[in-house]
């Protein structure tokens, strides 16, 4: 079996690089021919492995120890358990839809081969960390999926703003990953090894441990552990405070806006904090401060999206808003729910992305929703698989988002942790604010009247070629039915096994599992609940906004202009960022470069010790006269230097 | 006068690779005499030839016991079947990348041929010889060839000066090493490195006659790996040979004197480490910091390199004074990926130059990346390796040695070691500078065959493989040590 774990991600990177360093003599149609190739046989062997792990093998080992340092084993090794084949099938399954659509998406650009080169070595990294079994590659995986994102947000490096919005999502998640890379330092020095199994098995005896950051505040170990693993998460899955690079990078194509920062990338901070379960069981705060921090975002950043008019920037915000359902899923010990969540969101929110870009490409490239409108009718492929897309997102009965959405709420609702009352109305107003926005984008875009004439210059817009609508279709499919399917297993029944671990002081899934009576008892019981009509509500007031009183939206705004400032403004992170940090880093550095640089090390330390080596340098060039009675004088010196050392020791 | 039993085959067995070698070195030069100079490719597919039939006959030693041979003198043990394989495959790859500046030069006869393979049984002899006589006789054959390798262009001034300051100062260190031998003797009793070891570690000798031994040993072998004070001949050498002995002269021998050190120090003085572990350590120091800094001022690439040997070895004695086997494994890691680097480094040179031209200064890799990228590549590989830029092999070696010495308390030489090393990565990155920032000078063609290129590619190439993936060879050298000692 470990031939067909190690084909799942080297088939991509060997498409990777084949397309990378040998593109110029493929052409483009080999090229894009072996980058989707090499996904598709990942695709197929993430199936053999998901069939292999559904009948009880797992595996658990290390494939090539890269070195020993002071006694720790730096290893790459692959721990392949339910919830890493769940994750593998995800991610190659979205990998290869967009592989597809973006032949028909990037047909017209001149980097085409970067690209396919770039997605596919992205696809690497992602499988990479998943399938890890210890931190340090996951570390690898962690940076390498960092990196891809930077290149492929600023793929189109000539355009300034892609190239501002790369640089920042950059920097955001250097703030993020060190925190991550503290966290896993602790775990090195406190629990010896970073090898997942033995780290975990090693924690329970950690408990009372504590540690003084500052002096005479003494923080349990765990906790202090699970936060910085958690600020790791935040950058990766954009929570607040770290969430403000994600809308920028919608300044990349519309391909890796679905892939990366929809359906895997960021989600590797939930399926980070899902495999670390071990370690989070055992800090009440911790999980706390996860659910506090999830349940923010959720509802902040839904808001945020209803002002916004970039069609792809709408959906990013969505993305930041599912992402924070997720993390307060996991704030509530319901693992398996956020990792339901984030499967099903792949699916959906793949689909919106995808479609949106249907939309863009059949608008010549304009992205603005107040130029769309009654779409419907030339593109109904898009429309049928985006209506799927929103319906799923917002939580429909019956629909795969309907499953895993309301069994977060449910989560928070029984969770035992302090937090959830305040968590818990925030998410179900989120319910309402997803619906709004979504079905605001949706009308907009679709229907109501055709505001886009001006842009194609009286042609009608075409629907899209067949491999753009074929990934579309792909995924309207799972959009549709993979809650109903595998809500069962997934949560209620023993699919995760002890790939995720629950303590018993954290109930709040196994009281769920006692009212649990199948999909469609769920799905039937919704219109009793307030979360269903808070989203229909949110649905009939857009289409009131959006379609039938077109001119109040205008006088909303105007009326409350200081609330309309400010989630135009996103809550001002950006000013905040760009006046405190931006500046006060270039004030900083400006003084420091200045004062200390220039004066003391470039001036003294540097050029000082570069004139000193050099003088010496040419000092001791001067014995090498080339006089052969010179040299052997040396020698003889040298001998009769070390016998007069040495016998004196000796002596 | 004692009576020994006869020699019987098995106790030959050991010495195979040996005498295929010498059998097939005599024929190469008896056949080369009838070659017209047309013909030439003969010797030099059959010297391939007898590489690959002593890798044939030597492999079978890899994972075999210990055997001796020759009445206890000679020992065939996986270090040093580990080692000659490593030598074959350097010296194969050393042919190639001498073959077309050898025919330039008017070189490119038999004696070329036949003075490498005798100076490749001198150094089998050293790795094998269990014997000080042994040891001596493999020494002297190797350094015998490589005086006249040097000399062999009889025209040039400056190689028949370097070929006699290097003969000159290579018997004086010979006349040291040989008189350190018998002062060993004379307070041991034996020229046998097992039975010297044992005798040793019995009982309580004088120390001085000793000590007073051990430092000439030291010094004859500093001679041969070229380390301060003993180093004087190298950056000269190294300049006046023809740049294809150059190459010979920096690769392969070195290992085979690392092997040698440590059959004297390890396998015979074992009991007194705490004497030459001190020696080496003022050793390793100094050639660091002189190597390092000398090779800023140099302007000559062959010249620069040499120096950059001497800090290389330095380094890789770190690894002899960790006195421990993860320490000899070190260094012994350390000398093949040094060996593979310098091969990589005098390679290049020796691609880059044609009739006339040497391509030997630093000027004459100004923007080779705009002549050819490809080149600029390797030779960007080779000096992050050997200022030790990870992820290159350099960074592991140098890295191992580091540890190896730490793990025995040496911090400070560790630190040392690192601040030199500091100081040296100035001139290996000054040729990635000037290969990528600066404009070319020189315009013509790069004239190189495609075999050439070929294995010049896999030779920087590995130095990239191993660095990423240092554990099969690292594991190699460990299972080397430990199986032989």
């Amino acid at each position: 079996m470990p031939i067909t774990y190690l084909i799942v991600p080297f088939a991509p990177l060997i498409g990777a690089l084949a397309t990378g360093l040998f593109g110029w003599a493929m052409g483009r149609r080999l090229s894009h021919w072996v980058a989707t190739g090499s996904v598709a046989v990942s695709l197929v062997a993430s199936w053999l492995v998901f069939q292999d792990v559904l009948a009880g093998h797992t595996y658990n080992a290390n494939l090539y120890t890269w070195m020993h340092v002071g006694g720790v084993e730096f290893a790459v090794g692959f721990l392949i358990d339910p919830l890493s084949a769940l994750m593998m099938l995800v991610v190659s399954f979205v990998s290869l839809m967009v592989h597809i659509y973006t032949i028909g998406y990037m047909a017209d650009d001149a980097g085409y081969k970067r690209f396919f080169s770039y997605i596919s070595l992205f696809t690497f990294s992602m499988l990479m960390l998943v399938m890890s079994n210890n931190f340090l590659q996951l570390f690898f995986g962690w940076e390498a999926v960092g990196l891809l994102s930077y290149l492929l947000i600023g793929f189109w490096y000539t355009r300034p703003t892609a190239i501002y919005a790369n640089l920042k999502a950059f920097l955001v998640n250097r703030v993020g990953d060190f925190g991550f890379i503290l966290g896993i330092a602790m775990v090195l020095a406190y629990f010896g090894s970073l090898d997942y199994a033995t780290v975990f098995q090693r924690a329970p005896m950690y408990t009372q441990v504590t540690v003084s950051l500052f002096p005479g505040h003494p923080w349990s170990l765990l906790t202090v552990v699970c936060l910085l693993l958690f600020v790791g998460a935040m950058g990766k899955s954009a929570q607040m405070p770290l969430h403000v690079w994600l809308p920028d990078s919608m300044e990349g194509p519309t391909p890796i806006s679905a892939l990366i920062h929809a359906a895997t990338m960021v989600t590797a901070g939930i399926f980070m904090v899902a495999r670390m379960s071990p370690l989070f069981e055992l800090s009440d705060t911790a999980l706390a401060a996860v659910m506090a921090v999830g349940g923010l975002t959720a509802l902040l950043m839904g808001l945020l999206g209803i002002v916004q008019n970039d069609i792809k920037r709408v959906v990013a915000y969505s993305t930041l808003s599912q992402l924070g359902y997720m993390t307060a899923a996991l704030g509530a010990s319901a693992y398996s729910v956020a990792i339901f969540h984030l499967m099903t969101h792949a699916f959906f929110k793949a689909l919106l992305f995808l479609a949106a870009g249907s939309v863009i490409i059949a608008l010549h490239h304009e992205q603005d929703i107040r130029k769309m409108g009654g779409l419907y009718k030339y593109m109904p492929i898009t429309w049928i698989t985006f209506l799927i897309g929103s319906l799923a997102l917002i939580g429909t009965p019956f629909f795969s988002g309907f499953y895993s959405k309301d069994s977060i709420l449910e989560a928070v609702h029984a969770s035992n942790l302090g937090v959830a009352q305040w968590v818990y109305p925030m998410l179900e107003a989120g319910v309402f604010v997803t619906a709004f926005y979504s079905f605001r984008l949706y009308f907009l875009v679709f229907h109501g009247r055709e505001r886009f004439h001006d842009l194609l210059h009286g042609q009608m817009p075409q629907e899209s070629p067949w491999v753009v609508t074929i990934p579309l279709l792909a995924l309207a499919a799972p959009s549709l039915a993979i809650g109903y399917m595998t809500i069962g297993p997934l949560l209620y029944g023993s699919y995760f096994g002890n790939s995720i671990y629950v303590a018993d002081t954290h109930p709040a899934l196994a009281d769920m599992a006692q009212h649990f009576q199948g999909a469609v008892a769920m799905a039937l019981h919704a219109p009793v609940t307030p979360v269903f009509w808070l989203a229909a509500a949110g649905v009939a007031l857009a289409w009131w906004l959006y379609l039938v009183r077109t001119d109040l939206p205008e006088k909303i705004s105007r009326r409350l202009s200081w609330l309309y400032a400010v989630l135009v403004a996103k809550y001002g992170f950006d000013e905040f960022n760009d006046w405190f940090f931006a500046r006060g880093a270039r004030l900083l550095a400006g003084g420091l470069w200045r004062r200390g640089d220039v004066t003391v090390i470039d001036n003294w330390l540097v050029n000082g010790a570069a004139r000193a080596v050099g003088a010496a340098s040419r000092l001791l060039r001067h014995f090498q006269t080339g006089y052969i009675y010179h040299y052997a004088l040396a020698m003889l010196v040298g001998a009769f230097a070390l016998v007069t050392l040495f016998t004196r020791l000796a002596g | 006068m004692i009576s020994l039993p006869p020699l019987a085959y098995a106790d030959l067995q050991p010495l195979l690779p040996e005498l295929f070698l010498l059998a097939m070195a005599g024929i190469i030069l008896l056949l080369d005499t009838a070659l017209s100079p047309a013909n030439r490719y003969v010797s030099y597919l059959l010297t391939l030839a007898t590489l690959a039939g002593c890798t044939w006959l030597t492999l079978p030693h890899l994972g075999a016991a210990p055997a001796t041979a020759l009445y206890g003198m000679f020992i065939e043990d996986p270090l040093a079947a580990v080692s000659k394989l490593v030598l074959y495959i350097a010296v194969a790859a050393t042919l190639t990348y001498a073959r077309d500046y050898l025919k330039e030069r008017n070189l490119y006869r038999g004696e070329f041929f036949v003075l490498a393979l005798f100076a490749l049984l001198g150094m089998m002899v050293m790795i094998s010889a269990y014997h000080f006589l042994m040891l001596y006789l493999g020494l002297e054959l190797m350094s015998l060839s490589l005086y006249a390798l040097v000399a062999l262009q009889r025209d040039s001034a400056a190689a028949s000066e370097a070929a006699m300051k290097y003969f000159v100062l290579g018997a004086i260190a010979s006349g040291m090493l040989l008189y350190g031998m018998s002062m060993i003797y004379g307070v041991t009793g034996t020229l046998y490195l097992g039975q010297m070891r044992s005798v040793l570690q019995m009982g309580a000798f004088p120390s001085l006659p000793l000590v007073f031994g051990l430092v000439f040993l030291v010094a004859g072998m500093a001679f041969k790996l070229g380390v301060v004070p003993f180093h004087m001949w190298v950056p000269d050498v190294y300049e006046g040979a023809p740049t294809a002995v150059t190459l010979f002269l920096g690769s392969a021998p070195k290992l085979a004197a690392l092997v040698f050190v440590l059959r004297v120090l390890v396998w015979g003085l074992e009991p007194l480490f705490i004497d030459w572990q001190q020696m080496l350590i003022v050793l390793a120091i100094l050639s660091m910091a002189i190597g390092n800094i000398t090779a800023i001022a140099q302007t000559n690439l062959k010249r620069m390199l040499a120096y950059s040997t001497i800090a290389h070895m330095g380094f890789m004695l770190l690894g002899v004074l960790a006195a421990d086997r993860v320490g000899y494994g070190a260094a012994l890691f350390y000398a093949i990926a040094y060996l593979i680097m310098s091969l990589a480094a005098f390679g290049m040179i020796l691609l880059l130059s044609r009739a006339g031209f040497e391509s030997d200064r630093l000027e004459d890799f100004k923007g080779l990346n705009a002549r050819s990228p490809w080149l600029a590549f390797l030779m960007l590989l080779t000096m992050f390796s050997m200022a030790g830029i990870p992820p290159t092999v350099g960074f592991y070696a140098k890295l191992a040695v580091l540890e190896a010495v730490v793990n025995q308390g040496y911090v400070w030489i560790a630190v040392a070691a690192v601040m030199f090393s500091l100081i040296g990565a100035f001139y290996y990155l000054r040729v990635v500078k000037l290969m990528y920032f600066d404009a070319p000078e020189q315009s013509s063609e790069i004239s190189a065959g495609a075999d050439v290129r070929l294995v010049l590619s896999v030779n920087g190439l590995a130095l990239l493989l191993l660095g990423i993936l240092p554990a099969p060879l690292m594991n190699l050298c460990l299972y080397a040590l430990k199986a032989s000692l």
